[in-house]
């Protein structure tokens, strides 16, 4: 099978999960699993350090890759907390409501 | 399949499936917490699987220093200050920033060709990531200006003359993304990232503030696609699966929400500004309404204290006031007094759908408190006292009634059906479908004017005056 065959394999079969990942989500929980989903869709930090990792010395390159490597972070490490900070306060709640977590 | 090869590819499934488990669990209550934490881990694992998988020189490790340091440094600061009650601008501003390292992986290789001269299938990629990225960064940062106020709607959005410009400038990137394969880091390109970048604008601009949330949650499912093209770019399979889940998912979420909403994603995106053209009467001048009732906070206490069931209808203008705190100790003060008391909550109430659980939430208020919109609306005709805070459009009983009204069709909560209304408000400007809302002129309802926090730390201490919690 060719890269490109495997790829698009991949691309298909990842769509489809997420398709079915999500199902029913309470209104609740909207705003946190938007903000969540987009903390993962920063994941694009990989494409950021193969860039600078191609990057061979080139300085234009790194530089691109670093600028690159920092808004993908800045969505990645911003994008975990501020979910957690928000899920946080659900949490506490069904704690004292007696609900385990 | 050599044996030292294997880790990398190990690691790599193992953080696909800890992401996906991680999408899954943040759409339950119970485990979305420990789920983000999950998909975090995970990312975690990809970077580390990534990071041993490439040799690495010095310099490229300075480099990566940097970028991290800036970008975590500046995400971690902006997670910790931001407030709760802008959230929604938040998540715009990380989206449009992941949609830039897209397109900024993606220049790199069309300019600079690190791995050779790119084939057809990276030529594709790159336009893709490009197109994809630039409308995710210039559609996310005006998402953001608009909830922040610090952008308005122009009036030419508001007629046909703006399809005619995003046509226009639909046309330019499809120009230049099929001449581009000739001429890799030649004008098609920047033509194509201007063109995308200017259509980011084009189509976001339009859209009015109450359907942003929808916008934002499209935008994030784009940032997702880009970052699958960018997986095909750098040759990531991991990189592709995950941006194809989050992609996939994004357009679940979005289209969860639309529904939520009484809304179809079509006419979000190309209806503009439900009802923008004309607002009524413009800011705060009565807008058209005659028979309006105003009260002071004296009076509306004066009912509070006799309730026995008081019904608050919390919504963005209470957001916008930070005023969750005042309520709260207002329904401390009243359960103290025996009035039982629960909250209205809408689903799309605050800015977000959600975000008003959040912000209540925050201030302490018990979950067994917050009731939905159907769990409440056969619960008002057996209500003393409704009290509506900076809610508009959510409250408008033309959405049951009138169907020649904007609204409807869009699930509301029936306050009207309770013997008395209170509604604080800062002025009868209309909400952001920008129409007349005929709950204000029903004989039981009475205006509180002023700012909800200044109205609810009136109500306290008239209540308190009166004698009201002390033992």
């Amino acid at each position: 099978m060719s890269a490109l065959t495997q790829a698009l394999w991949v691309l298909l079969l990842g769509s489809l999960l997420g398709l079915e990942l999500i199902g029913k989500v309470p209104p609740t929980l909207h705003t946190p699993l938007m903000s969540g989903a987009n903390a993962i869709s920063g994941i694009t930090v990989l494409a950021s350090l193969t860039l600078i990792a191609q990057a061979n010395g080139q300085v234009p390159l790194l530089l691109l890759g670093s600028l690159s490597l920092g808004f993908a972070l800045f969505n990645v490490v911003g994008g975990f907390l501020v979910t957690d900070r928000m899920l946080a306060m659900f949490s506490r709640k069904s704690s004292r409501s007696g609900g385990a977590s | 399949m050599a044996l030292p090869n294997l880790w990398p590819a190990l690691i790599d499934l193992v953080a696909v499936l800890l992401l996906a488990l991680g999408i899954k669990g943040l759409s339950k209550v119970s485990t979305a917490r420990s789920a983000n934490g999950l998909a975090a881990l995970a990312m975690g694992l990809a970077v580390l699987g990534l990071l041993i998988q490439q040799p690495l020189s010095s310099q490229a490790w300075l480099w990566i220093a940097i970028g991290t340091g800036i970008g975590g440094l500046l995400g971690l600061l902006t997670a910790q200050r931001v407030p709760m009650t802008a959230m929604p601008e938040t998540v715009a501003l990380f989206n449009g920033c992941g949609g830039m390292a897209s397109l900024l992986v993606a220049l790199g290789v069309a300019v600079y060709s690190p791995g050779g001269a790119p084939g057809l299938v990276e030529q594709i990629s790159i336009v893709i990531s490009v197109f994809v990225g630039a409308i995710t960064f210039t559609g996310s940062i005006v998402a953001m200006g608009k909830l922040q106020g610090w952008i308005s709607t122009p009036g030419w959005t508001q007629n046909s003359l703006r399809h005619a410009v995003n046509i226009s400038l639909a046309v330019a990137c499809l120009a230049g993304a099929v001449t581009l394969p000739g001429a890799m880091a030649g004008p098609p390109l920047w033509v194509l990232l201007l063109a995308s970048s200017l259509l980011g604008i084009g189509v976001t601009l339009p859209i009015g503030g109450a359907d942003m949330p929808v916008v934002i949650s499209l935008l994030n499912s784009y940032s997702g696609v880009a970052a699958a093209a960018a997986g095909f770019v750098v040759g990531s399979q991991l990189l592709i699966v995950a941006g194809a889940m989050v992609g996939a998912a994004g357009l679940i979420l979005t289209q969860v929400m639309c529904t939520g909403m009484n809304r179809s994603l079509v006419s979000v995106l190309f209806g503009g500004a439900l009802g923008g053209v004309a607002p009524v009467g413009g800011g705060g001048d009565g807008g058209g309404y005659s028979r309006i009732t105003s009260c002071s906070p004296e009076e509306c206490a004066l009912a509070l204290e006799a309730a026995e069931r008081v019904v608050f209808v919390p919504g963005y203008g209470l957001a916008v006031a930070q005023a969750q705190h005042a309520l709260r100790d207002l329904s401390k003060l009243l359960e103290l007094h025996g009035v039982e008391v629960s909250y209205a909550i809408h689903p799309v109430a605050g800015r977000m759908p959600g975000h008003m659980n959040v912000l209540l939430a925050e201030a302490d208020v018990p979950y067994e408190q917050l009731l939905e919109m159907d769990t409440i609306n056969p619960e008002f005709p057996r209500t003393d006292v409704v009290i509506v805070l900076g809610a508009n459009d959510v409250v408008n009983p033309d959405a049951k009634t009138d169907s020649a009204s904007p609204l409807y069709g869009m699930p509301v909560l029936e306050v009207d059906q309770a013997r008395q209304v209170f509604v604080v408000k800062r002025s009868l400007g209309a909400g952001y479908a920008g129409i007349k809302n005929a709950l204000f002129e029903l004989p039981q309802t009475a205006m509180v004017f002023g700012d909800a926090k200044a109205v609810l730390n009136g109500l306290l201490s008239e209540l308190r005056s009166m004698g009201i919690g002390k033992k």
